[in-house]
């Protein structure tokens, strides 16, 4: 029985919360580090960095990864950039102004310390990137270059082209590389993790699946940090890489941790359209495109003719119509909203009519083909390998996507969960970003957490822990194991007819359609009617050829594919039970009377907390909420027109 | 369309391996290259046979994950990108297409399409980094870079880390990828303090997992999804020369 929700964030004033805590934590001497050892499960921005950090500061880490290697984490596929305070641009930047945009961004649902903690550590790892080498953009006198970004007046984003994502996880997965080279972390590639392992009520290890071998094995530790990512492939299509998914996390739901603001996600305006139905995944476009391109549709339905044969009086460039302020720059879940309503009007374009034109024929015509070259060529050239259209002769296509998750299980201040001793950073946990990221923020987080937050709230827990890792003998462990394996077994003896990734597309489609950009009560109800049957199908009806002891890609499917139909429910009941709209999560029966999200600061000021009580809706997870206060900033809505 | 594959299947590591045909019917040439496998592997499995083995994550060229030969050439004709940016439209409709792993003989074959390429990680530890301890690092704009070597930083540290550059080469070596690193690091100040002992022991991991010499046939280069020149691997041998020079010298 869990009680109130503590998230133990430190007295005193938001300014020196941080600091404070720093000066009194609970230290653990290095003779007791090198007796200590932590278990990483993830090697992206925060596993990576905090596997590397961890092992600098003595402990022995066993790191994870289900890639072949540390460096292919999602972080990679990043393209945008890192925010940080460093006022470089002379431009009024400072940390209470990152921390405002963060929260306002996240339309009011993140916690207020945490927030500011993320702002003032930002600008330490940009000095950390820099001594690792990762080549950012510099100005020609040398100095760090920096762009803007949605969301916000100043410029503060830090970049390395458009491979910014790349650039900082190779600098963390070198530093992690070091570390192993000294040998403090022990690297498992190609190996997953299947559950966690619970003694006497604390994380004390997991258990994993050799990718390679199909072997599982049990690893015991003083300590687990999850950094698992986001589980936006619930919706099969996402920008997500194939292989990302919410088994780690999910599996640390059903052992106790709770699991927060699970509906919380981000669809992102520019994506390249869905052009058939063996599409695998969606791709990005670079949000800075919208800085030159115009979004429009036909004002007619139906709308037959070419692009170029539709006169421009009969174009509806809605962004601008609608927010003449903000025009094509306004935020992502806005300009997302808009999109899907003109398609759902009939005037989307392209196959389906799911698709919106993205033109770029007035800032060709102001600056010449070259100067768009020079600043999206690379983008320009993904599109058309992509859709084979040449976007400088006609206009792109764009249509939202998922792309990134902002729920994730809940921590407190110390980045642990309620289970003593399981830690979550980086996507994984639900923390920073309310019910909206704003851009460049994700990898600040990620980096954040491993490189300066973890490594000083980790040992306020193993202080108290030196001596007491459990033997594997424990029965705990052989229970956790013998479950796996009576798991696996299990999936394999349905041998039914249908494919793993038919079910996956199915379960996609049905949360795309109730609880994807746009949601309501009479939707999300029959998501949750259709799910369970879905669930009970895939448990009588799955096909997984060859057996469990080998390679075989079907089987590992099949577990993540398992974990997210039991997890659509809870995303559908958490979408239900927050009844209002907030950032990206927007419910229909609430929005002004311009159509813009209607929040309810007064019931739905809270984190949403779920407690895992059996499967779905026989036993409905049980709602615990930590409500958000808010010190030192004013709670408003947010305006852009 | 419609195409005739042969693949390669191989059960594992040990096992005996050949190419085997199937065939890829009514396909939309807005498939990629792996959605047709996808598709291929959807048919095997409902017809009860054992899908291809390949690996891909990111699918959009920036991961390294995927690893496919095909037609002879890594990740395929469409250069410069990885196999996982390969459209259909790029095939003749009824095309035979040859599909095989990456070959090297460091890069150990796990099954059918996929393979190890943990000796590029082995490379990457044997000092590929700078030893920067978190925390430890001075305010990010104490030290000017100039723009020009800052770019080309960026130009060498693009890698993705596919191998494509191995498996392409003759020799199978592993220059280009370890030039990339090499170069990046030495082209900046923060890497310098440790530039001589970084080249000798990476050079040296390289030819203990066993990768070839490059005898300048620059196929790594043409096949490179990060567009890595080959001018890097010329970078490479000045700072190892320089760098057992100095050794010598006990500089």
């Amino acid at each position: 029985m869990i009680g109130e929700l503590e998230a133990k964030v430190p007295a005193g004033p938001l300014e020196t919360k941080w600091s404070g805590y720093k000066d009194h934590a609970r230290l653990v001497s290095p003779a007791n580090r090198r007796k200590l050892e932590v278990i990483v499960v993830g090697s992206g921005l925060a596993g990576g960095s905090a596997a590397a950090t961890l092992g600098e500061q003595g402990y022995h880490v066993k790191c994870f990864c289900f890639q072949d290697s540390p460096r292919r984490a999602h972080s990679i596929a990043a393209q945008g950039g890192i925010n940080a305070a460093k006022n470089y641009q002379n431009d009024g930047d400072s940390v209470f102004r990152l921390f405002y945009d963060t929260i306002k961004g996240g339309d009011f649902r993140s916690r207020e310390a945490n927030v500011y903690r993320l702002a003032e550590v930002s600008n330490l790892i940009i000095d950390q990137c820099v001594e690792q080498g990762v080549p950012f953009a510099r100005e020609y006198g040398g100095l760090l270059a920096n762009r803007s970004f949605g969301g916000a007046q100043v410029s503060r984003t830090f970049y390395a082209r458009g491979q910014t994502g790349q650039q900082l996880l190779l600098g963390a997965y070198q530093s992690l590389c070091r570390q192993i080279d000294v040998g403090t972390v022990k690297m498992y590639s190609r190996t997953e993790m299947l559950d966690v392992v619970l003694v006497e009520g604390h994380a004390k290890g997991i258990i994993t699946r050799d990718l390679t071998s199909g072997e599982i094995e049990v690893h015991a530790a003083d300590a687990v940090v999850l950094a698992t990512g986001g589980y936006g492939n619930v919706f099969y299509l996402s920008t997500n890489a194939r292989g990302s998914n919410v088994t780690a996390t999910y599996r640390a739901y059903k052992k106790g941790a709770l699991f927060g603001n699970p509906c919380f996600t981000q669809i992102h305006p520019t994506c390249i359209p869905v052009s058939g139905q063996h599409q695998s995944k969606l791709t990005l476009m670079s949000e800075s495109l919208r800085n030159d391109g115009r979004v429009w549709v036909p004002k007619t339905k139906g709308e037959q003719r070419s692009p170029a044969a539709i006169p421009e009086a009969e174009r509806d460039y809605y962004l601008e119509r609608k927010y003449p302020s903000y025009g094509n720059l306004a935020p992502r879940d806005i300009s997302s909203r808009s999109a899907k309503e003109a398609c759902d009007e009939g005037r989307g374009v392209g196959p389906g009519g799911r698709g919106v034109y993205l033109d770029f024929a007035d800032a060709i015509a102001r600056l010449g083909e070259p100067t768009i070259r020079e600043r999206y060529g690379n983008l320009f050239d993904i599109y058309e390998k992509i859709t084979g259209e040449d976007a400088y002769q006609q206009p792109m296509r764009i249509y939202p996507a998922v792309h990134y998750t902002m729920g994730g299980l809940w921590v407190d201040y110390n980045l642990m969960s309620n289970v003593p001793g399981l830690h979550v950073i980086g996507e994984a946990n639900f923390s920073d970003h309310g019910a909206n990221r704003l851009g460049a923020s994700a990898l600040m987080q990620g980096l954040a957490d491993g490189y300066f937050v973890l490594p000083y709230t980790l040992p306020t827990y193993l202080a108290g822990q030196i001596g007491k890792r459990p033997s594997i003998d424990h029965p705990a462990f052989r229970e956790a194991e013998t479950d796996v394996r009576a798991r696996i077994a299990k999936m394999i003896e349905v041998n039914g007819t249908r494919t793993v990734d038919s079910f996956h597309r199915e379960l996609g489609l049905l949360m795309w359609d109730r609880c994807g950009m746009a949601r309501n009560t009479a939707g999300l109800r029959e998501a949750l009617g259709r799910i369970p049957a879905l669930r009970e199908e895939f448990w009588r009806n799955v096909r997984i050829p060859g057996h469990g002891a080998e390679y075989n890609q079907s089987l590992e499917r099949a577990g993540r594919v398992a974990d997210y139909l039991e997890f659509a429910e809870l995303m559908c009941i958490d979408a239900l039970e927050r009844d209002e709209s907030c950032g990206g999560h927007f419910r229909e029966e609430h929005q002004t009377p311009e159509g813009e999200a209607l929040r309810n600061d007064e019931k739905f000021a809270a984190v949403f907390a779920w407690e895992f009580q059996g499967n779905g809706t026989i036993e409905p997870p049980r709602l615990h909420r930590e409500p958000l206060h808010f010190e030192s900033v004013e709670l408003t809505q947010r305006s852009y027109k | 369309m419609n195409f005739k594959l042969r693949v390669w299947r191989q059960e594992a590591s040990e096992a005996k391996g050949r190419l085997v045909n199937y065939y890829a019917t009514d396909v939309s040439p807005h498939t990629s290259f792996l959605e047709m496998l996808d598709i291929v592997n959807e048919r095997l499995v409902e017809k009860g046979e054992d899908p291809i083995a390949f690996e891909s994550d990111c699918r959009e060229g920036i991961c390294g994950t995927c690893s496919l030969t095909i037609n002879g050439e890594a990740h395929g004709p469409d250069h410069p990108g990885a196999a996982c940016q390969l459209y259909m439209r790029r095939f003749k409709d009824g095309a035979t297409i040859t599909v095989e792993p990456f070959r090297a003989r460091p890069f150990r074959l796990v099954r059918d399409l996929v393979v190890s390429r943990s000796a590029l990680d082995r490379i990457v530890q044997a000092g590929g980094f700078v030893s920067a301890r978190s925390g430890s690092a001075p305010e990010a704009n104490s030290i000017p870079v100039p723009k020009h070597d800052a770019d080309l930083a960026m130009e060498a540290a693009a890698c993705i880390g596919c191998g494509a550059c191995a498996a392409a080469c003759p020799n199978a070596s592993a220059m280009l990828f370890t030039s990339a690193k090499v170069s990046h690091l030495a082209l900046l100040p923060q890497g310098n303090a440790e530039r001589t002992a970084r080249v000798l022991r990476m050079v040296g991991q390289m030819d203990a997992e066993g990768f070839g010499n490059c005898t300048n046939t620059y196929e790594c280069e043409a096949v490179c999804p990060a567009e890595i020149s080959a001018s890097f691997i010329a970078k490479l041998n000045r700072e190892y020369a320089l760098a057992t020079l100095r050794k010598k010298s006990g500089m």
